[in-house]
């Protein structure tokens, strides 16, 4: 039997009052395996009868070392593993590397690519919040709703599966355009869902936003100052809950997001009930988004002609030398990038979705830093909890919104 | 560069005499890593910068000398703006002195390239590893760390491949 590495009092002196060295309160170790903390996270809760003294988030249980990956990896390659980092946005994490990619050496990206890129991370961030919507109502027993929100998404993944050939995992956006043209059934399958979603959201808000019980655990609980989650670079819905009016899709627009009239809900309370009302709200936009970027469309290439970068068309390969040539060339070696740093962040659906990277004139990346929302956004949550019940934890802990793999990376 | 950035870099250059490198529209301001909470508070208290957007590091092994550039990617919402403040680090003797009292969230981030890079945080208040195991030996994310891997088993050498692998055995 391997044997069990003793943890001392001193090493947890330093995070814990005195009181729960003098045994007053109770260390309670809440997790790796909890259901309630979505996924690997422990949390060392100091605890005076049900009363949260301290909480220490313990991470780095899912960690994989996709940074490390990534360096050894070619430009296009090391796309695959951003999509492992934060499963729920699997297509934002592509969008987020590309965009950096495209950055770096100088990429354009065609009209009707950036449209497809937009309906498809909006869609994502549908899903992504239907899975806190679902998952959050769960935590605060409400269980059907866990299942209607994954009804729901599993259309948009149906959707992405058509269009990438894979649920979730999709790479399907490349450097400098999308992987290939979306197939006819596409539109279709979105209209259908844009006629659709709207009712059921106005079902879950009939389910949720004014029930008592829901607004009992959420109403005052876990409020986050302005100041505070600035200072904790908190993003996101969570910083929008809190008063401050910042979404980079408005403030900074990329990939076409200046054309689509779209509303960025601000709340100021800061407490759980109003980060729900804020992602409910912005589900309802995202829906817009997609509406809009659908019906303008337009018709074109969805890959950049820049072949030093983007491998040409399989239909020119049979046909042209030089086309042969570039493919062969990429698929290989890859291109070549410059010396420099860059850093380039979107608007993930947890918050600032940031890539630093830098290249040292080869086709590998010398150093891929992702900036993941929730590393920031959990690292608030001591500061959330006390002074609340445990039980409250677990809605706060929802109400966060996290992701597991894309905190740890 | 737009010209609200020219400003701020300006600013920072006659206040700290700090070097600026352009680089596909960015600015960078290349610091002296003693200096560092200065200039970060600086830009955060003056210029209006409160966000730390992300805060990382490079190792440029087999240089030594500065080994290490530590990376504060900073926003003002105000302003719309974002700057970036480059720390060199010496190799022989990574260390720096800590932000976290200036901004909360450089706490886990320094812990994070504490346990990457080997990047000590001088006064930090809690220099633990984030990522890797407590007792870990060494920084993954350094040039001179090896990427891990794991052999591939055959038929033919099986028994042999699975006696040396690392994962507990009754």
């Amino acid at each position: 039997m391997p044997q069990l590495q003793e943890v001392t009092v001193d090493e947890l002196k330093h995070l814990v009052s005195n009181r729960a060295i003098e045994g007053e309160t109770v260390l309670l170790n809440m997790g790796p395996q909890h259901p309630a903390t979505h996924g690997v996270l422990r949390l060392l809760v100091e605890l005076d009868g049900e009363t949260v003294v301290n909480c220490v988030p313990d991470i780095g249980f899912l960690h994989t070392g996709v940074e490390k990956n990534m360096e050894a990896k070619t430009y296009q390659k090391a796309e695959v593993m951003t999509d492992r980092l934060d499963y729920l946005n699997t297509v934002g994490n592509n969008l987020a590397y590309c965009m950096a990619v495209e950055k770096l050496v100088d990429l354009d990206v065609p009209p009707r690519a950036q449209a497809i890129r937009v309906i498809l991370t909006e869609l994502q961030r549908l899903a992504s919040h239907l899975v806190w919507i679902g998952t959050h109502a769960l935590d605060l027993a409400a269980m059907s709703m866990f299942m209607y929100a994954f009804r729901e998404r599993e259309i948009i993944l149906d959707i992405l599966e058509l269009v990438s050939g894979q649920r979730m995992m999709t790479t399907y956006f490349r450097p400098g355009g999308v992987w290939r043209d979306v197939p006819v059934e596409f539109e279709g399958a979105v209209r259908d869902f844009i006629k659709l979603f709207p009712k059921r959201i106005d079902e879950y808000e009939a389910l949720l936003t004014k029930n008592p019980l829901l607004m009992d655990r959420l109403l005052g609980i876990g409020v986050l100052t302005k100041e505070n989650a600035l200072s904790y670079g908190v993003t996101g819905p969570m910083l929008r809950a809190s008063g401050v009016d910042w979404d980079l899709r408005k403030v900074r627009p990329y990939m076409g997001y200046e054309q689509y009239d779209f509303e960025v809900p601000v709340r100021t309370e800061g407490d759980n009930y109003a980060r729900y009302l804020v992602r409910v709200q912005e589900m309802r936009e995202a829906l817009k988004i997609v509406e809009q970027a659908l019906d303008k469309l337009p018709m074109g290439p969805v890959r950049s002609d820049n072949r030093k970068f983007v491998p040409p068309p399989r239909s020119e390969i049979g046909t042209s030398m030089e086309a042969l040539i570039h493919h062969f060339k990429l698929w290989t070696e890859g291109f070549e990038a410059p010396r420099g740093g860059i850093y380039s962040a979107v608007e993930g659906p947890r918050g600032e979705l940031g890539v630093y990277l830098e290249g040292d004139g080869g086709p590998k990346p010398y150093r891929v830093h992702m900036r993941t929302p929730s590393f920031e956004n959990v690292s608030v949550l001591p500061v959330l909890a006390k002074g609340h019940l445990v039980a409250d934890l677990i809605a706060i802990i929802g109400s966060i919104d996290f992701v597991l793999g894309d905190i740890d990376r | 560069m737009n010209t609200k950035l020219e400003k701020v870099i300006q600013a920072a250059r006659s206040e700290f005499a700090c070097a600026v490198e352009e680089f596909r529209g960015e600015a960078h301001l290349i610091v002296d890593p003693e200096r560092i909470v200065a200039v970060i508070t600086w830009l955060r208290d003056v210029q209006d910068f409160p966000l730390l957007s992300a805060m990382t590091a490079v190792d440029y092994w087999p240089k030594m000398d500065p080994r290490f550039h530590v990376i504060y990617q900073l926003t003002s919402l105000s302003k719309n703006l974002s700057v970036q403040v480059r720390a060199p680090v010496p190799g022989a003797r990574p260390v720096m002195s800590t932000v976290s009292g200036v901004f909360a969230n450089a706490n886990w981030r320094e812990r994070e390239i504490w346990d990457m890079f080997g990047i000590h945080f001088d006064g930090h208040p809690d220099p633990r590893r984030i990522l890797m195991p407590q007792d870990w030996e060494g920084h993954p994310l350094r040039k001179d760390y090896p990427l891990g891997y794991e052999e591939p088993q055959f038929t033919f050498n099986f028994e042999e491949i699975d006696l040396r692998k690392p994962y507990a055995k009754e």
